[in-house]
């Protein structure tokens, strides 16, 4: 599904189409690991700890946050923007990568994208809780009332409720096409009556016939260019619930791009983190090589570099403006209340990037995992600050107030982590983890040239 | 030639005998036959003599759909049905309603590209005949086929046997519906 004929390795180890058949769907076919039943037992009752904190919130309502008068949206926003972030790496990668014929995305596009897909799930929750009345949630879509009643389509809130609905099921649809061929491989491998029944019914009756691909494969790039205008909106929306307030702070230009391009900053980081244990826990080395980390740190290098940019830019402007309120805003920001929060951000998210311009560092694995840890807890700091700190110093100084979360606040978040969890180790297990269809056409012996009287 | 056989399977070694037997069979006049690869093979579309998908079309028909009914519903909501002045702007606030009707249109060409070729590739198609060939479980792992239908008008039993074993076919079977 690449263009021509890749000039370099891109999968080591002299891997024939039967091998990468072997290995891939050898990871979905092996008995469940020790490590695996491990991390799915903490991240079920992660999961189950959500599942109460959302019961316990929708019996008791919002009280049980830490939000107060000046501050109004606290972590359930910072989570929903947070994950929704995390989300864009996999589109970039299965699309924008796509297009621009990038073949090493083949070896990281399919669990980038079901990281995707769970981490806008999460994110779902977020802003389906915040409502309060969760039975009430329905008001947000636009469906003909008792009460005669309709949304407000000027509002950005209801563009983010389109933007991030459309783009889970467009990264759903995406990531789907992209299975059926190896849901197919996995019917024909299965050796039990069942799974070959499921997988047989999930691959739609996929033959590999050349006349299917011809289709399959323009699909698949409709979908790519479908996605990456999609992906770019995506953040440049959430982005607008900020900006287009009148709040200092919130009420900047700058926002859309810089949203998005701390968006794949923080996905990437997420791809890394997710990729680095399962690489070596499933034995996929020769799949997911150094070089494909390498580039997803320089990647990270050149996001990075525009979110610091970012960052000055906003006290450039506060400044220029000559307006006292975005004045104080900003200097409150580093040195008030919340400048502890403000300088781990920096120290993460403008810092820590920067260490990848040295090749030693984005080669090494050990740093490459610690790195894009700081770099995930940077961005949930910047969505943080971002919000707590442009609220919670009203115009009214008799407003001031400082936000804390509550147990009920962590508990929301943590347990989030622990859907994210559960989905991706289900995942693993039932869906091979790398496209075993895209890895053989970047094979070098994936695609003949005929000779000019062969023709 | 019985109504029992739904044609031949051929397998062939690598991806190069394949585009090469798949020229052959295309000028040898066959119209009905197929290649199956694991993966899309570049340059197999030419070597079949296949015509351009028109996927496009469709896709774009879907995503022109899809704005529509995003600029429409806006519309209907906010002048017709439930008109409300909201900080003075107009009722039809176009500007504003281009971001909704912006990712209409991107689910609008989304589902009809997948539809679409669920559509031209006429699936789901659970049961077909080829699945009823033992070796062709490989054609999703490592093996190239190419497929002659018996309908196809040049068909032969004997002849297209003889013909694609010529072409560098093995395994050559007669596969049943």
């Amino acid at each position: 599904m690449s263009s021509s004929a890749p000039k370099e390795v891109l999968i080591k180890g002299n891997q024939t189409f039967g091998s990468v058949t072997e290995k891939i769907a050898g990871v979905v076919e092996m008995k469940n690991s020790k490590a695996w039943l491990a991390g799915f037992g903490v991240s079920l009752m992660l999961a189950g700890l959500l599942l109460v904190s959302i019961a316990y919130l929708v019996w008791e309502g919002t009280g049980i946050w830490g939000l107060n008068n000046p501050v109004g949206w606290g972590w359930a926003i910072v989570n929903f923007v947070f994950w929704v972030g995390i989300g864009h790496a996999g589109t970039l990668i299965s699309a924008v990568l796509f297009l621009f014929r990038q073949s090493w995305r083949t070896s990281i596009n399919r669990f980038a994208e079901a990281m995707t897909i769970f981490a806008v799930m999460c994110a779902l929750i977020f802003p389906g809780v915040h409502v309060g009345r969760v039975w009430l949630a329905y008001w947000m879509f636009p469906i003909p009332n008792q009460m005669a009643m309709w949304p407000n389509f000027r509002s950005p809130l209801l563009w983010d409720v389109f933007a991030v609905g459309i783009y889970f099921t467009v990264s759903l649809l995406f990531w789907y096409t992209g299975l059926i061929p190896d849901l197919a491989t996995l019917r024909d491998r299965a050796k039990s009556k069942v799974k070959r029944f499921i997988y047989g019914i999930l691959s739609l009756g996929w033959r590999a016939s050349n006349r299917h691909w011809q289709n399959y494969e323009l699909a698949y790039l409709m979908l790519a260019g479908l996605s990456t205008p999609l992906v770019l909106s995506v953040h440049s929306i959430v982005s607008t619930d900020f900006a287009i307030s009148l709040l200092p702070g919130w009420h900047t230009t700058i926002f859309p791009p810089y949203f998005v391009a701390g968006a794949i900053f923080s996905g990437f980081a997420m791809v890394i983190t997710l990729a680095i244990p399962t690489r070596k826990i499933f034995g996929l080395e020769d799949f997911i090589t150094v070089t494909h980390l390498e580039r997803m740190a320089k990647i990270i290098l050149l996001t990075g570099s525009m979110v610091g940019y970012a960052y000055a830019m906003e006290f450039f402007i506060a400044w220029y403006s000559a307006n006292p309120y975005e004045q104080f805003v900003f200097m409150n920001r580093a040195f008030g209340p919340y400048a502890w929060a403000y300088w781990i951000m920096i120290a993460c998210n403008v810092i820590t990037p920067q260490l990848f311009w040295f090749k030693k560092i984005r080669t090494n694995i050990k740093a490459l995992f610690i790195l894009s840890i700081f770099v995930n807890i940077g961005m949930w700091f910047e969505r943080f600050v971002i919000i707590a700190s442009s609220l919670h110093r009203d115009f009214l100084p008799s407003s001031w107030d400082y936000y804390t979360p509550t147990f009920w606040d962590v508990s929301l978040f943590v347990g989030s982590f622990g859907l994210f969890f559960t989905l991706f180790l289900l995942f693993i297990r039932f869906v091979p983890i790398i496209s075993i269809a895209e890895v053989k056409a970047v094979l070098p012996h994936a695609h003949p040239h005929l000779k000019e009287e062969d023709k | 030639m019985s109504s029992q056989i739904y044609g031949l399977l051929a397998r062939f070694e690598s991806p190069e005998d394949l585009m090469k037997a798949a020229v052959k069979v295309r000028d040898k006049g066959f119209q009905k036959f197929d290649c199956h690869t694991p993966y899309p093979v570049h340059g197999m579309d030419d070597a079949m003599g296949l015509k351009r998908s028109i996927l496009g079309y469709i896709v774009g028909v879907g995503a022109v759909g899809g704005a529509t009914v995003g600029m429409l519903l806006q519309w209907y909501v906010s002048t017709v049905d439930y008109p409300i002045v909201i900080s003075g702007k107009p009722l039809f606030s176009w500007q504003a309603y281009m971001i909704i009707t912006f990712v209409l249109m991107v689910l609008g060409g989304a589902l009809s590209s997948l539809l679409g070729m669920f559509h031209l590739n006429r699936m789901p198609t659970f049961s077909h005949p080829l699945f009823n060939s033992k070796i062709f479980e490989k054609a999703t792992d490592d093996y190239f086929f190419i497929s002659i239908e018996c309908e196809d008008p040049l068909f032969d039993e004997k002849k297209t046997v003889d013909f694609l074993s010529s072409i560098g076919g093995k395994d050559i079977e007669v596969v049943n519906k």
